[in-house]
């Protein structure tokens, strides 16, 4: 009977390229939209990312997502070293600093400070230069995303120079960073370099990061870590989770993905019910015919089932598919966000199995009530 | 004067009555009505009919006189309001739903007035039905449905689809489809209306040929006077009775042209 249920479904061509084509548009905007969002959440802790090496972020209690600093004291990054269980701790700075390029023009640009002895926090990949070149006077590293927006079309050569707060940088590499939610280029230096091209303040310590001894536990050093210096010490994972749920619950953009979402499912779930329920209505003497020919209600229930399950495992084929195509495009387009993990095709499917499941529902109902009788009028 | 009985093949208990081992089908005192209060229709007004094995019995009479409501009960397809109505030896009232709908589909076959074929299936799968419905393996299924097509002379146009059979055809396919898992009963519902003078014949015939067979018997709902020559007996109903049942041959053309 799964046979004949197949068979009736493909046999209508243009009905069963309608449901078909129901639940992949629907499943692509579902599973693309969500990648999308989940890649700009991503983007959002991409910084977190990056630093490796370190442990623990420790920083002011009040902060509440990476790109919210509020400067420590260099006592604060002191009395991080005195904890007990803390291997070491460094300065690191992030900011955001004003560009002046040759031209005249200003550029935005993340800045960030890597602690001068150990460059705790560098980049993780080099495509030009390297990270010792750091050591050369007023000396900066840039990412190549970066590099390509200000120098389109223009091969790196050391030695590009701009300014920031009136001091001469210079560029010695080009690193891999991941994209950043802001967008603005990646500048990397030291420290001490970093406060420079930074305006004046008292304080210019963004964040402490800290490596915990051998066997030290990282939930007990951050407890610890607070208890002692009374700054917020987070691992990594705890950061990233921060400031992802900063945007998640302070912003609009999940609003504003779930209104996308909901309507693919809503035009979803419209389309492919809509041309289910008529191709259920058009088979309704069929599947007289076969209710007296001897198919029990449950066989026939499981038929129209059978035929939900069937378009819904194709179009989500599709639509996922078509999304993971998009995922493709977007990795050779710097500019694009999309992060498709395994509960974002788990979503896209739950989702899917319910429209197949409303779908199928009124075309259930309608096979159920037909009598078998209907097959003797004329 | 009801035994309860196991029957071989089936596997339900069904209530055996006592009707000659002859007689396919019993309906005594059968009534159906549909709606109720001042909407009441009694289309069934207490019918009472022998079909025999080995027959052709034709049921006839005007337009609303109730003959496809009874070919409905007796099919199983419909309960009656009242009366008694055993086929092939078993009350399908007394049968749970699910038993009597597998019941159907071991001892009945149909033959619609609209054909009623898949449309997405070619002629050997719609033959198959029957036979995948009672859960033969396909490949065997669809084996026996092309001896089966053979037999009513379409084994050239196996895998055509319906929609590219003329009518007649269909109606053969259809046919096929009702004899292809061999059972005791078929019932056929103006098998020849939607067909044309020399279609409607030929369509007779082959049921009077094919599917007439001593151990089973053949119930036609008709209002065609000019196949009443293939029945072996022809049942008269007006108003919802049967008003008359005689041997074929006692219908001249001319008689039957009066209904």
């Amino acid at each position: 009977m799964a046979w004949i249920a197949w068979r009736m479904l493909i046999g209508n061509r243009g009905k069963y390229l309608g449901i078909v084509l129901g639940i992949s548009f629907a499943a692509l905007l579902i599973a693309q939209q969500a990648g999308i969002f989940w890649g700009l959440m991503n983007m959002t802790a991409a910084q977190i990312r990056d630093v490796r090496g370190a442990d623990l972020w420790v920083m002011d209690p009040n902060v509440q997502f990476v790109d919210d600093i509020k400067p420590l004291s260099d006592n604060d990054m002191m009395r991080v070293r005195g904890v007990p269980g803390v291997e070491w701790a460094v300065p690191f700075y992030k900011g955001l600093a004003r560009a002046r390029m040759e031209d005249g023009n200003f550029q935005q640009v993340i800045l960030l400070g890597l602690d001068d002895a150990t460059l705790v926090g560098a980049p993780q990949e080099m495509l030009s230069g390297s990270l010792s070149d750091l050591d050369l006077p007023d000396a900066l590293i840039m990412d190549d995303a970066g590099y390509k927006q200000l120098w389109p079309k223009e091969p790196f050569q050391p030695g590009k120079a701009f300014e920031m707060n009136d001091r001469r940088g210079v560029l010695v590499g080009i690193c891999k960073a991941s994209k950043t939610f802001q967008t603005f280029p990646i500048v990397y230096t030291k420290f001490t370099r970093a406060t420079q091209y930074a305006p004046s303040e008292r304080k210019v310590l963004s964040f402490v990061l800290a490596k915990a001894q051998p066997g030290q536990s990282l939930d007990e050093l951050c407890a610890t870590i607070k208890q002692q210096t009374g700054l917020s010490a987070l691992t990594r994972q705890q950061f990233i989770r921060k400031t992802i749920m900063y945007y998640f619950t302070r912003t609009g953009i999940p609003m504003n993905f779930g209104i996308t979402v909901l309507l693919g499912f809503i035009v979803g779930t419209a389309i492919a019910g809509q041309t289910f329920y008529l191709f259920t209505v058009e088979n309704l003497r069929q599947f007289g015919a076969l209710k007296a020919m001897g198919t029990s209600n449950p066989r026939i229930v499981g038929m129209v089932m059978l035929q939900a399950a069937q378009v819904g495992l194709i179009g989500y084929g599709l639509g996922v598919g078509g999304a993971a195509a998009f995922g493709v495009f977007a990795r050779f387009n710097s500019k694009l966000a999309f992060l498709m993990p395994w509960w974002i095709l788990a979503i896209t499917g739950a989702a899917v199995l319910l429209i197949v499941l409303l779908t199928s529902l009124l075309s259930v109902r309608r096979v159920l009530t037909v009598e078998p009788a209907i097959v003797f009028k004329g | 004067m009801a035994a309860e009985t196991k029957i071989d093949g089936p596997a339900w208990v069904v209530t055996v009555l006592t009707a000659p081992p002859n007689i396919a089908v019993r309906c005594r005192g059968v009534t159906k009505d549909f709606g109720s209060g001042g909407t009441k229709v009694m289309a069934l007004r207490g019918v009472d009919l022998d079909v025999r094995l080995g027959e052709m019995t034709l049921l006839v009479g005007p337009s609303g006189c109730g003959k496809t409501t009874l070919l409905s009960v007796i099919a199983g397809i419909m309960e009656p309001t009242e009366g008694e109505v055993e086929v092939l030896g078993a009350d399908l009232a007394s049968m749970p739903n699910g038993d009597v709908v597998r019941f159907r589909g071991r001892n009945i076959g149909f033959v619609f007035q609209q054909f009623n074929l898949l449309p997405a299936l070619d002629a050997t799968e719609n033959v198959a039905v029957p036979l995948l419905i009672a859960g033969m393996r396909r490949r065997k299924a669809l084996a026996k449905a092309a001896e089966v097509l053979e037999l009513v002379g379409l084994s050239d146009r196996a895998y055509a689809l319906p929609s590219e059979l003329s009518g007649g055809q269909q109606q053969r396919v259809a046919i096929a489809r009702a004899l292809v898992h061999q059972p005791a009963l078929i019932v056929c519902d103006e098998p020849t209306s939607a067909l044309d003078a020399v279609n409607g014949r030929h369509i007779m015939e082959l049921l009077h040929d094919s599917a007439v067979q001593p151990d089973r018997a053949v119930i036609v709902v008709t209002h065609d006077s000019r196949v009443y020559q293939f029945g072996h007996r022809i049942a008269s109903m007006e108003d919802g009775h049967i008003i008359s049942v005689d041997d074929a041959s006692h219908h001249q053309p001319a008689a039957a042209a009066a209904h």
